[in-house]
């Protein structure tokens, strides 16, 4: 069953991406760990860190392309998934710390410390164990998601008033994480961090590593994302967007559908925050920020929604012009920004990949009639000189 | 009246009785009462704001009633189902306004019409089996959509996805059959074929039609069941009712 | 030592309006300078130097005879004596104020204050000074500054009595009682007595009426009073202290209910003039504008423009430039709506989430606009005379800043609900909302009424801009801040009723003042956040939501 399912995915394009994003993966870390700089093919250090940072920010858009793309959920608070995903990777991060802070305690962050507290929270118990970590890196997200989904969309809250209430979400979630008595180090959030799983987050051969499982993670997440949406289960979720009182007058429990695509996409975000934490190396509440949520549908509009391939050509497309335009002319990145927001929607509504996708549809399409012209000629012909 | 029908549930398929609804004040359904029976194929007719959709809301679960009883099968409470379980019951509906999914080709359209396991791990590891490939087949034959079971629905012309929207229903295998206004927008042609799918659909389950068109009325040559403000006005043989001064006066006009 | 303080003048004065406050405020000086010309003669610094001159009885001569000039000068004198700070130079019988440096004394002429340099400690001899001096001298200086020639010197020394009664107060209470004229000084000097008296040793009857008059002074001062009181008294008078106590108390409750109240009017009035446009582009016709907050933006730098042209080429304006800003914010903000309507948004009607994404985009162009124009800093914006300080009603403090915005906003709702509901223009909004093709062909030109509606909208959010550049920051940002509470504001409330919006921007302002007190204000809008997203779960269109099919549709 579970082959079947796995085996629907593999489309040709989406086999080429995913052998893609392994080559990518290997091929950079090696490069810049193991090549001399002198060497043509050698990749800077930095340069990779920064197309890791792009790569869970593919992750990040994939994710929200499930929900929104394919089936019409525009949530506005991704990003508060991502950021989820983050600080609970964050708080991983921090334990390892042990001694090497500043007051050197072996069990509390040093922002701890500095707020007088005298022992753990109990919600940092446990986080000093990777494996651990990485199980709240999932729930944590997903029970948000599955908790504020539950509620939302058995009540049917749609369209634009669900956005709205993402937005509102992320909003108090960024206002909690700000107080300090929440005990997530406030203003400053978790950074400083010295290792992971025994080796410095600062080694060129962790960050290679990151690299290579940000590239792998996000192989992995399409793979499954292609199986999803191939399946039945897609196309109900493609019916849910398009006619979501059809699919509830045929049978179908939409607040379900609903609900695992939202939950299942949340993961996915906090996934992508665990990856980004580490590699940036540091979280803090500004990352709940409703206009990074709102940023990431950018992504996923501009590189082509309801597309698999298209969020992650967008997230790419769109951060990398960020840090070419931030580094030349930064005063001037917004308006390029917001120029983007107004122009894909009113030229592109498809984003990149779904105009390229239609192009050559329709002209399949025109082959096909006019292979067809010729037979029906040929016949004709044929009948005449019969 | 309602003591009368009483003695009509047990035995009716459909079975309405003193079903009332308000919106803001707006009465669109005032005490409306009436049966349908196993197998029967019955017309309603009516004039605009008479209450037929809110009928068909409050029967597949998308209204709640403010007072009165809805059954299906004699026994089944309506008022207390949503949507889906209504469908799964086996209640389908068509709407006024052809609701097909358009980025699905009309074949996939079918197949997720089907009687299947509707849940999330069902459709996600759901596998077309060659049992369902030969009722798609059927139904697409019986809508003749056969050759464009590969189009997207919406690029179907607007009889063709009425057409396309009554085999969805068909796939769904239901018990009853709602049908609002089905040849809006037909030709003469397509009108008089859609009601010989209707009668002949109507040989295996109860199917009930929403319609304007009184010629359509007429070909289908069933009980008719006329609306106004939102109760039954008159009831019988479309002679009947069409003959009755109280229709004439609301609806048919002199 | 401790000084008398100088209590906020207003802190516990009669109902009564600030304008008549001034006046009696103009009419105590003058009778204060009156008064002046009154006194016998002023203190010398050698009537000073005989506090140095042997036995305490002539010490209590001299404190007698200083005190009978009722020269204020002489008071810091009198309390370093009691506080055993006042010294005598042997080589010429010259008294100073002094405090020990190391070895010497830093000197202080005790009448003029003035520093009189430094000297060696053994050159001094500290003036004896005994218990009944001590409260003698309690009492001179209590009467003394109780008759001072500054209204608010008196009022400071009522005031340190009141917190700190002295049964030898008493008669200089009753003396200072007997000249005051000024009318907030003499209700001090009442409770003054009132206060002085309970502690005393005097009859249970006159103890009881002081109870009564400390009772209706309320507020919290005369609570703690009270408070003060309970443990001390006597037992007879006990349910008496008691039920001022509970009275009080209930007052209090009220009165803090009262202002929590008015914070939360104030802030639903801020809320609703932020939301008011929304509805309208958002709950008539259904365009997410992202970009809304950045209208508010633009109204508020309007005002910044506005003022600084006033100040530097006609400062007399001033007072006007609210006034004169409110038309051109109206049309410099509704005049970019009618561009982005014109160029974005009406390719996009009825693709609500695609507006969202468009004019977030605005908002973001926009922003950086006026950052790139005005620079990221936020600019001062400032307040005309008549929206500066505050007022009091009963135990409330009201800034007249907030009063005038919710004023204004109400202005602002009814002219606009009168603008669409009584006019041929609104009604024409709402026939296009409400039947688009209908509309068009009875031959109303729809997409201009879209593009004024829209304007409508951005315009409304320009004049809020003009109100809250008075109570906020005026950068770029400012539009930001107010986006999501707008939305909620509207979303709550019901979208399409502008009547909803009213009571949701209210009830939203009230409830999260109330939260505050118990949860923080940051926890509050929190709670506020999650109790929004809880009600949409119950009532996904709001408070006053449209019902029936139509809506559905």
């Amino acid at each position: 069953m579970i082959s079947a399912f796995l085996f629907r995915a593999m489309d040709r394009k989406i086999v080429v991406a995913i052998a893609i994003l392994v080559a990518v993966g290997i091929f950079i870390p090696v490069s810049s760990v193991f090549l001399p700089e002198s060497s043509p093919l050698h990749v800077p250090t930095y340069i990779m860190q920064l197309f890791g940072k792009y790569l869970t920010y593919a992750l990040l858009a994939l994710a929200l392309d499930l929900v929104w793309g394919f089936c019409g959920i525009l949530s506005l608070g991704h990003a508060a998934f991502f950021a989820l995903g983050g600080y609970a990777m964050g708080m991983y991060l921090m334990r390892q710390i042990g001694t090497r802070g500043v007051y050197g305690d072996p069990v509390l962050p040093d922002f701890m410390v500095f707020l007088n507290w005298k022992e753990l929270p109990w919600f940092w118990y446990g986080f000093d164990m990777f494996w651990f970590a990485m199980i709240m890196v999932l729930l944590v997200p997903g029970l948000l998601a599955f908790v504020f989904g539950w509620f939302a969309f058995r009540s049917r809250v749609n369209g634009v008033y669900l956005s709205i209430i993402t937005q509102a979400m992320t909003y108090a979630l960024l206002l909690a994480f700000f107080r300090n008595d929440m005990g997530f180090g406030g203003n400053n959030g978790l950074t400083d961090f010295k290792d992971i799983m025994g080796y410095s987050v600062q080694a060129d051969g962790t960050r290679g590593i990151l690299f290579m499982l940000s590239a792998f993670m996000l192989a992995l997440a399409l793979l499954f994302s292609s199986a999803v949406v191939r399946s039945k289960y897609g196309k109900v979720l493609v019916g849910v967007r398009d006619a979501e009182s059809r699919t509830r007058f045929l049978g179908y429990r939409v607040e379900r559908i609903k609900l695992f695509i939202f939950t299942v996409s949340a993961m996915m975000a906090g996934i992508a925050g665990a990856l980004y934490v580490p590699q940036v190396g540091i979280i803090n509440p500004g990352e709940f920020a409703p206009a990074n949520s709102i940023e990431v549908v950018i992504w996923t509009a501009v590189g082509g929604r309801g597309t698999l391939i298209g969020p992650i050509i967008g997230a790419i497309l769109v951060n990398g012009g960020k840090s070419i335009f931030t580094a030349a002319w930064p005063d001037y990145w917004l308006f390029a920004l917001g120029a983007l927001f107004v122009g894909s929607t009113l030229f592109l509504p498809k984003g990149i990949v779904g105009t390229v996708q239609e192009f050559l549809a329709k002209r399949k399409e025109k082959s096909a009639a006019k292979a067809e012209q010729v037979a029906e000629d040929e016949a004709a012909t044929a009948g005449e000189a019969a | 009246m309602a003591t009368d029908m009483k003695h009509y549930k047990s035995n009716s398929m459909l079975y309405l009785d003193g079903v009332s609804v308000s919106f803001d004040g707006f009465k669109a359904l005032n005490s409306l009462s009436f049966v349908v029976e196993p197998g029967e194929l019955r017309a309603i007719i009516g004039p605009n704001g008479a209450g037929k959709t809110t009928m068909m809301d409050i029967i597949t679960g998308k209204t709640r009633p403010d007072s009165g009883d809805v059954f299906f099968n004699g026994v089944i409470d309506l008022t207390k189902k949503d949507e889906a379980d209504i469908a799964q019951l086996g209640i389908g509906r068509k709407f006024q306004k052809p609701t097909v999914f358009e980025s699905h080709t009309v074949w996939d359209n079918l197949e997720l019409a089907l009687d299947r396991k509707r849940t999330v791990f069902g459709t996600l590891f759901y596998q077309l089996s060659g049992e369902d490939r030969d009722r798609i087949e059927d139904i697409l034959e019986t809508v003749r959509l056969t050759a464009r079971k590969d189009d997207f629905a919406a690029n179907l012309s607007h009889g063709q996805k009425q057409w396309l929207e009554i085999g969805m229903l068909l796939a769904q295998d239901p018990k009853l059959l709602l049908v609002d206004e089905p040849v809006a927008g037909m030709t003469d042609a397509e009108t008089a074929e859609t009601a010989i799918l209707l009668r002949k659909i109507a040989e295996t389950r109860s199917v009930v039609v929403v319609e304007h068109d009184m010629g359509f009325i007429r070909d289908l040559g069933v009980k008719v069941t006329c609306l106004a403000e939102g109760s039954v006005l008159a009831e019988g043989s479309i002679d009947f009712v069409s003959n009755d001064p109280a229709v004439i006066e609301n609806y048919l006009g002199r | 030592m401790k000084r008398p303080s100088f209590f906020p003048l207003l802190s516990w004065c009669k109902p009564m309006l600030k304008a008549i406050q001034l006046f009696l405020v103009a009419v105590s000086l003058a009778v204060a300078f009156v008064a002046t010309d009154l006194r016998a003669q002023d203190a010398t610094p050698e009537m000073i130097n005989e506090l140095a001159l042997g036995s305490y009885d002539q010490t209590e001569e001299t404190i007698k005879k200083l005190a009978a000039t009722g020269d204020t000068a002489i008071v810091p004198a009198l309390e370093a004596l009691s506080e055993g700070d006042l010294y005598v130079r042997k080589a010429d019988g010259q008294v100073f104020i002094v405090k020990k440096s190391g070895k010497n004394y830093k000197l202080t002429d005790p009448l003029s204050g003035e520093v009189a340099g430094e000297e060696p400690t053994r050159n001094f001899e500290k003036i004896k000074v005994k218990n009944s001096l001590r409260r003698q001298i309690r009492s001179v200086v209590g009467g003394l500054t109780l008759q001072a020639k500054d209204a608010s010197t008196r009022l400071a020394a009522a005031n340190t009595i009141i917190k700190t009664p002295d049964e030898d107060a008493i008669d200089a209470l009753n003396a200072a009682i007997e000249k005051e004229q000024n009318a907030n000084v003499l209700a001090a000097l009442e409770q003054a007595r009132a206060a002085s008296i309970i502690i005393s040793s005097r009859a249970p009857e006159e103890k009881v009426e002081a109870i009564t008059r400390i009772k209706n002074m309320g507020g919290r001062e005369a609570l703690s009073l009270l408070l003060g009181f309970q443990g001390q008294a006597d037992e007879s008078l006990k349910p008496q202290i008691d039920a001022a106590i509970e009275s009080i108390n209930s007052d209090l409750a009220m009165w803090d209910a009262a202002q929590n109240i008015w914070y939360g009017i104030s802030l639903g009035s801020v809320l609703l003039l932020a939301a008011i446009g929304l509805a309208i582009t958002f709950g008539v016709m259904g365009i997410i504008n992202m970009a809304h907050g950045e209208m508010v933006m633009l109204g508020a730098y309007s005002t910044y423009v506005v003022q600084e042209i006033i100040r530097n080429s006609a400062p007399h304006l001033f007072d006007w430039s609210l006034a004169i800003a409110l038309p051109i914010a109206f049309v410099v903000s509704g005049a970019v709506g009618l561009v982005i309507e014109r160029l974005v948004i009406r390719f996009l009607y009825g693709r609500p989430l695609e507006t969202l994404l468009a004019t977030w985009g605005i908002s973001l162009i926009l922003q950086q606009a006026v950052r790139t124009i005005f620079g990221p800093t936020n600019k001062e914006v400032g307040n005309p005379s008549w929206m500066s300080g505050a007022f009091e009603l009963g135990g409330l403090t009201i800034t007249w800043n907030r009063m005038w915005i919710v004023v204004f906003t109400i202005g602002v709702f009814f002219a606009l609900l009168a603008l669409l509901k009584r006019s041929p223009i609104g009604l024409q909004m709402r026939a296009v909302t409400q039947n688009r093709r209908m509309a068009s062909s009875m031959g109303i030109r729809t997409p201009w009424v879209d593009a004024a509606t829209f304007a409508l909208g951005s315009g409304i959010a320009g004049i809020a801009g003009v109100a809250l550049s008075q109570i906020d920051n005026v950068s770029p940002n400012l539009g930001q801040g107010y986006i999501i509470d707008s939305f909620m504001v509207v979303v709550f409330g019901g979208v399409g009723n502008l009547w909803g919006t009213l009571v949701g921007a209210l009830s939203l302002g009230v409830l999260n003042k109330f939260l505050e007190p118990y949860a923080g204000a940051v926890l509050g809008k929190i709670i506020v956040l999650v109790l929004i997203i809880l009600f949409i779960q119950k009532r996904p269109r709001g408070l006053f939501a449209l019902k029936g099919r139509a809506v559905e549709s």
